[in-house]
């Protein structure tokens, strides 16, 4: 042992004592004081929580990994022009008042999704583009989803079941495409993503 | 003035102020003695005489003659390298075992990284199965990097460096083995989690917290052994190599319990939290692995310590003190409170300061001894690598500056960025710890020398064209969004070149690591040409005599 015996000149307390120390400080200033800060905001009137089904559908999102090339949340008009790309306004904390897993995203290999069900509030689009994304896009490099969905003849479909209407060039001859409860609750997820409403800002 | 601006001046005020005292308490010696800290490493009359047991014995000539002779007339003492060689012998097993765990991950998770990357530019390429799809195969190949691969391999390379740092036998190897075998089943949990669709959701945290528990508990035992060593270290001063792995041994399982806690993060605060996380994760755990390996590899195989003890000890603290704040510049532009993102671009900024210290220290021992690269693989992997750390680092400051996030910000450039970070950087310095290590773990050189060649040359060259191409389509990709005159689709159209040189660099990346994985099982089953064994750690009668017993052992 070092011929220093005073404990607080030992190199093993100083490194133990500073690293926690300095851990403290940076998790008191970014997760304590946004919980403090946040854990009391109210959500904007026009904020609806998720129906159960949508919630099963934000599972999906989450499952298939949506984030890694959509974000939730466009920026201000003084850094891009995400308003007049229809993405919407900045957000506001209350936005995610019910978010939890928060899917605020860190990539734009597609569009936001922030405002997609006022964007895009078709059903049918919808549930067709998880399908085939390049049917209704072309140069989408987006997945296309097919084990969302059932590949069925003509005959066979139920009733219940949900055909999806898909542009003729994609449309099979026989054979008909259905949705699977997954891609229905995706969708019904994606069309509730609406933050239309307005909100207080600070200014 | 506004709330933020005080905040902001304060902080700033603060950040340079501890900064202040921590150079002023080094200068009265509050931080140990620097030079003969720095000498620590070395046995008595060691400087000078290189080493580096992945060198052929050529290699080793010409890196001895590029760094200039020894004085013969001083010879080692017997004694201290007998006690190396046991120090080695009682890491071994426990090295060997979080290795050969790393490097098979490394194999798996290089498949899932080119398959995401494919995927990008081939969309409708193996879309059949939900597994296999890019948004869980590419989470798939961030964990298994980030939790298999560069975990793993930093703890066996701590684990190695502990007893060698501290003068004595590794204690309590045991709870290090069961660490890394409950390690590595997380990782294999959290991997079928996200590839069954159960990911928890949140980048870097996708592991389901039960699962995420096994990697706290683990993470706990693999520090066991640093703690019990310590207490019976036969060392007056700590080298910086264990400050460093000591901290970021306290900080991963501390971070990791914090950012799982189920229940208690919500909204905007789970997305601060989550960068918190993210960031701290790759500053205060792989950073401080990498920077113990360098530390410790780059003077030890030239055999000259390092430029200056006391810069690597402001390094250290600077770094622990600004990373810990810079994760909030991920969330520049979002709803979250502006006086916590202006803190963390600040600091993000301030990070220049530890980069700089490493880079002085460790590149002014390098500069001097430039040769020894051509005849040291070690070292020219991890000497690349820490060109690397330099070029990250400040690349990273930069982007955290608000005019250039504007553009960079949710697109591949960041990807690219990552890459720099825990590939060039990080990855590289563990392929050279590693290439150094194994022949001692062994007992056996590496049966192939070209194979090594071969790596470093397919990671540099796959990794130049992954970043290089990725960096501008990523730039261009940033352009085409900020331009409100163009759709959208045309921010995707521009980038698809790129994305698809992208795969050709990360195929050769990946060819570059079934090199090595083939170079490191060869040397597993003790393939190759026959030798004696161990590579010699010098030529003496009492040498031969020592690795002949030393070997009936293993």
């Amino acid at each position: 042992m070092s011929k220093n015996s005073s404990y607080w000149q030992m190199d093993e307390i100083r490194i133990v004592a500073g690293a926690m120390v300095i851990l403290g400080f940076a998790t008191g200033l970014l997760v304590l004081a946004p919980y403090l800060l946040l854990k009391d905001v109210e959500p904007p009137k026009g904020l609806k929580p998720y129906t159960a089904e949508q919630l099963l559908g934000r599972g999906q999102y989450i499952a298939n990994g949506c984030i890694y090339c959509h974000s939730q949340q466009p920026r201000d008009a003084s850094l891009a022009p995400d308003a007049k790309r229809g993405w919407g306004r900045a957000p506001v904390a209350g936005d995610y008042v019910y978010d939890s897993p928060h899917l605020m995203g860190t990539m734009r290999t597609g569009p936001d999704l922030f405002n997609i069900g006022a964007r895009q509030p078709s059903k049918d689009w919808q549930l067709g583009h998880l399908y085939q994304p390049r049917a209704y896009t072309p140069g989408s490099i987006m997945p296309s989803y097919p084990y969302l969905f059932e590949v069925k003849k003509a005959s066979e479909v139920k009733e219940g079941d949900e055909v999806i209407n898909l542009p003729p060039a994609f449309a099979k001859k026989d054979e008909v495409v259905v949705a699977k409860p997954e891609a229905l609750q995706l969708v019904n997820y994606l069309l509730s993503l609406d933050h239309t409403y307005p909100v207080k800002t600070l200014e | 003035m506004e709330f933020t601006t005080a905040l902001l001046l304060a902080t700033f005020v603060l950040s340079v102020g501890a900064l202040f005292i921590f150079i002023w308490s080094m200068s009265q010696g509050l931080f140990g003695d620097g030079g003969t800290a720095a000498q620590e490493i070395f046995n008595t009359n060691e400087m000078g005489s290189t080493d580096d047991p992945s060198a052929t014995k050529t290699q080793q000539e010409g890196l001895q003659k590029a760094v200039g002779f020894t004085d013969s007339s001083k010879p080692e003492s017997n004694d201290e390298i007998e006690a190396r060689i046991e120090a080695d012998k009682s890491s071994s097993l426990v090295v060997g075992i979080c290795l050969t765990l790393s490097v098979m991950w490394l194999v798996l998770a290089s498949i899932a990284g080119l398959i995401s990357s494919i995927k990008l530019h081939s969309p409708d390429w193996l879309v059949q199965y939900g597994w296999l799809t890019f948004g869980r195969i590419r989470p798939i190949h961030l964990n298994l990097v980030a939790y298999g691969w560069c975990s793993l391999s930093g703890i066996g390379v701590a684990l190695w460096l502990i007893p060698r740092l501290l003068k004595t036998k590794l204690v309590g190897a045991n709870y290090a083995i069961v660490g890394g075998a409950i390690w590595s089943i997380g990782v294999f949990l959290g991997a079928v989690a996200i590839a069954t669709g159960n990911s928890a959701g949140l980048e870097w945290l996708e592991f389901p917290w039960q699962i995420s528990m096994l990697l706290v508990i683990a993470g706990g035992l693999v520090g066991f052994p640093l703690w019990l060593t310590l207490l019976k270290r036969k060392v007056d001063h700590l080298y910086v190599s264990v400050w460093y792995i000591a901290a970021g041994l306290l900080w991963f399982p501390a971070l990791y319990l914090i950012a799982n806690i189920p229940g208690l993060h919500f909204g905007v605060q789970q997305a601060t939290m989550n960068w918190w996380f993210g960031h701290n994760v790759l500053g205060l755990w792989f950073t401080p692995l990498a920077l113990a390996a360098s530390y410790y590899f780059i003077p030890k195989v030239i055999g000259e310590p390092i430029y200056s003890y006391n810069l690597s000890l402001v390094g250290f603290w600077s770094l622990a003190f600004f990373y810990a704040q810079v994760g909030g510049h991920h969330l520049i532009g979002g709803p979250v409170p502006t006086w916590l993102i202006t803190i963390s671009i600040v600091q993000s900024v301030m990070m220049l300061i530890p980069v700089i210290a490493v880079a002085v220290n460790q590149h002014m021992t390098v500069i001097k001894n430039f040769r020894a690269l051509y005849y040291s693989p070690t070292l020219r992997f991890i000497v690349l690598g820490m060109i690397m750390y330099t070029a990250a680092s400040v690349q990273g400051s930069m982007e955290a500056l608000r005019s250039v996030n504007a553009i960079t910000h949710f697109t591949h450039y960041t990807v690219a960025h990552a890459h720099l970070g825990l590939y060039a950087f990080y990855s590289m310095v563990m392929f050279g710890a590693i290439y150094f290590i194994m022949p001692r773990v062994m007992n056996w050189e590496w049966p192939y020398p070209k194979l090594i060649s071969l790596h470093f040359w397919l990671a540099l060259i796959g990794f130049a064209t992954y970043f290089i191409f990725l960096s501008i389509g990523g730039w261009l990709q940033g352009l085409a969004m900020l331009d409100a005159a163009k759709p959208f689709m045309e921010s995707v159209a521009i980038t698809l070149p790129y994305l698809e040189a992208r795969s050709i660099g990360g195929g050769l990346m990946t060819l570059g690591h079934l090199v090595f994985g083939f170079h490191f099982f060869a040397m597993g089953w003790k393939r190759g040409p026959t030798r004696l064994g161990a590579t010699l750690f010098a030529d003496t009668p009492f040498l031969l005599n020592l690795q002949k017993k030393f070997t009936k052992h293993v």
